[in-house]
């Protein structure tokens, strides 16, 4: 299998008036196509920052980022957007839903941006909200649901443009264990499908589910092991 | 074309959904517009109605009065000037210039004018019968001074309903037949002219029209003439009329030197002229008072645009990271900002309007629409508008979604 995700010597300085924070400390490591990768470590150690790149919504200080073999820094601004878009399927920690907006428009909105005809948006937004169990949540804003359907939706608009690559950073982190357990259900049914999910989780549980785990402590990777006993 | 009606429904859409925002949006720019339009309007109202004014004086209307260009527009005191004669007005008429239509000499001086209940002090014109058409005078009842009046030197008056009102206490009164002493000559009352609502310079309404003759001859004991009114053919006969008559009087008077003349010639368009800069001043006033609420509406819409930028700037970031390519931020944010000022523009516009409308009303004023403050606050309010709405838009779509995400 090819290298969908190639990072090498990545580094991410923040500067800020309180000083300079090395968030990503000279990080290198590849991705094959199908993997499911379960990125840990303690908080601070850089794992956002880390996500952000490899969703190509932030740049590195140094270092080269190969996806799916195309070196990022050569690509404008609308080559991204449109990577992003088709490629990649992102889980923000924060859910960032559209305030005011129903959850069906939020679901439907990486399709606006990716010239899917207007007949299937809805059909299709509406298939991944009744995987993530949302079917009668459709009309409600974002603001009148609670933390862990937010949480949902985010997912589902993740999904909805049947990307290759699926980067969540902690998508459980609000989802009560009986949800969450479904939600790695539907991450293991895509990654079965041939989806590279890389996901970053702090709860081991959560971990068990991915193939091979990496772990960061303060911008460096101390370990990256497969996961011999991930479980099906 | 899809891209661009997608782009127009997902813009109302947004504004719908954002409805506190939307309205205080709108509002500015209605403030901004609306009371722009309606001071203007207002001001445009007013020089109108000095313009009508002035109009009703008489069309293509020449004066020339006795004195020299230097003292012209100074007017000395009744009997100060005596270049002017009954005989340079009849022999002006007998001339019968190609570009003069009507003469009209004119002696007025103030006096004393005493009815059987009341007195009041006047302006009293000595006339023939050619002062009607000339200055445009008409009647409400009864009829003006003829020809027969001046050869018979009858003593009959033309009453203006203001000195009806002063003489006989009340202006709907019927004059027609009564008894008056002007100057202590007892004058018998033949009509009355209509009210013109006249004000400023020379109040029409407060005015007596007595037979010249008898004015010179019996109640002034003059000989010569405070005013020859000229009425040419036309409008674009003016200033032939004013040669005409100039240098005819000019060789009357046996002056070669025409700035040496006795005599001033002033066209009714001077007059106009100088009361249209009265009135434009306060236009101008109106103006800036109207410029400063366009600023003030301009702030009001710059604010609204701008108090949301931290909630739009980490929106933009999310549609960029979820696909949303330069283009299609900028224009999604410039058809909302177009929604936004053109709808308020439209509310702005009618408000404008209807506020002048309902001061003419009030004021039972002339009403007039300044159409080149429509455009002017049209145009400012939308620039304002699109200006910030774009802006931010352009700054956040700049970002790396992350930032633009994190913004605050
Ligand atoms: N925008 C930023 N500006 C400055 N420092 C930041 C920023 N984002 C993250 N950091 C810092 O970088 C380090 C890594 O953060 P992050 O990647 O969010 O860690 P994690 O997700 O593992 O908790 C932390 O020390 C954090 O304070
Ligand atoms: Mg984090």
């Amino acid at each position: 299998m090819k290298n969908i995700i190639d990072l090498k010597n990545i580094s991410k300085i923040y500067t800020t008036e309180a000083g300079k924070t090395i968030a990503l400390d000279n990080v290198s490591f590849n991705v094959k196509t199908g993997e499911f990768v379960a990125i840990m470590g303690p908080s601070g150690s850089g794992k956002s920052t880390l996500m952000h790149i490899l969703g190509a919504i932030d740049i590195p200080t140094s270092g080269t980022y190969l996806l799916d073999g195309e070196n990022v820094e050569n690509l404008d601004d609308d080559q991204l957007a449109d990577i992003r878009n088709r490629k990649i399927g992102f889980v923000f920690q924060a859910f960032n839903l559209l305030p005011r907006t129903t959850v069906l428009q939020n679901v439907i909105l990486p399709m606006k941006y990716g010239n899917v005809p207007e007949e299937n948006r809805e059909p299709i937004a509406k298939k991944f909200l009744t995987l993530v169990g949302l079917q009668d949540r459709l009309s409600h804003t974002s603001n009148q649901i609670s933390g862990g359907q937010q949480q949902r939706v985010a997912i589902a608009r993740a999904l909805v443009m049947n990307p290759a690559i699926i980067l969540a950073d902690e998508p459980t982190g609000n989802i009560a264990s009986s949800q969450a357990e479904e939600v790695m259900a539907i991450f293991q049914k895509l990654n079965d499908d041939g989806h590279t999910i890389i996901m970053i989780t702090h709860e081991p549980d959560i971990a068990q589910h991915s193939k091979r785990i990496i772990i960061l402590k303060d911008g460096q990777i101390v370990s990256d092991q497969l996961n011999y006993q991930y479980r099906i | 074309m899809k891209f661009f009606a997608e782009i127009i429904k997902d813009g109302f859409l947004t504004l719908k959904l954002n409805k506190m925002r939307t309205g205080l949006a709108i509002l500015g720019i209605v403030i901004g517009i609306g009371s722009v339009i309606a001071l203007m309007s207002i001001g445009e109202a007013s020089k109108k109605s000095v313009q009508n004014q002035i109009q009703s004086l008489g069309a293509n209307l020449l004066t020339i009065s006795p004195g020299s260009q230097s003292q012209g527009m100074v007017r000395g005191a009744a009997g100060g000037r005596t270049t002017l004669t009954s005989e340079d007005a009849s022999a002006l008429e007998a001339k019968k210039f190609s570009a003069i239509k009507t003469v009209s000499p004119e002696y007025s001086s103030r006096t004393q004018v005493i009815s059987s209940q009341s007195n009041t002090n006047t302006q009293v014109y000595g006339v023939t019968q050619n002062y009607q058409t000339v200055h445009k005078v008409t009647l409400s009842s009864g009829q003006f001074i003829s020809e027969n009046d001046l050869t018979a030197n009858s003593k009959v008056a033309v009453l203006g309903p203001t000195v009806v009102e002063d003489l006989f206490g009340d202006s709907s009164f019927n004059p027609i037949g009564q008894s008056i002493k002007i100057n202590g000559q007892s004058f018998q009352v033949i009509g009355v002219t209509k009210a013109k609502g006249g004000s400023g310079m020379s109040n029409q309404d407060d005015q007596i029209y007595i037979p010249l003759s008898v004015a010179q001859k019996q109640v002034f004991g003059v000989k010569y003439l405070s005013a020859i009114s000229l009425e040419a053919i036309s409008q674009e006969e003016m200033t032939r009329a004013m040669n005409q008559a100039g240098y005819f009087l000019l060789e009357r008077h046996k002056i070669t030197d025409t700035t040496k003349a006795d005599f001033t010639i002033r066209s009714q368009a001077d007059i106009m002229s100088a009361m249209t800069s009265v009135s434009g001043t306060l236009t101008g006033l109106l103006s800036g008072v109207a410029a400063i609420s366009l600023i003030v509406g301009g702030i009001g819409i710059m604010n609204i645009m701008l108090v949301t930028v931290t909630e739009r700037t980490r929106e933009i970031g999310l549609r960029k990271a979820l696909g949303a390519k330069k283009k299609a931020i900028i224009y999604q944010f410039l058809v909302e900002s177009v929604i936004l000022t053109f709808s308020g523009g439209m509310i702005g516009i009618l408000a404008g309007i209807l506020t002048a409308f309902v001061y003419a009303q009030l004021n039972s004023s002339l009403f007039a629409i300044s159409v080149s403050s429509i455009f002017l606050a049209f145009f400012v309010s939308v620039a304002i508008g699109i200006v910030f709405g774009w802006y931010p838009a352009k700054r956040a779509s700049a970002l790396q979604p992350i930032e633009a995400l994190r913004y605050e």
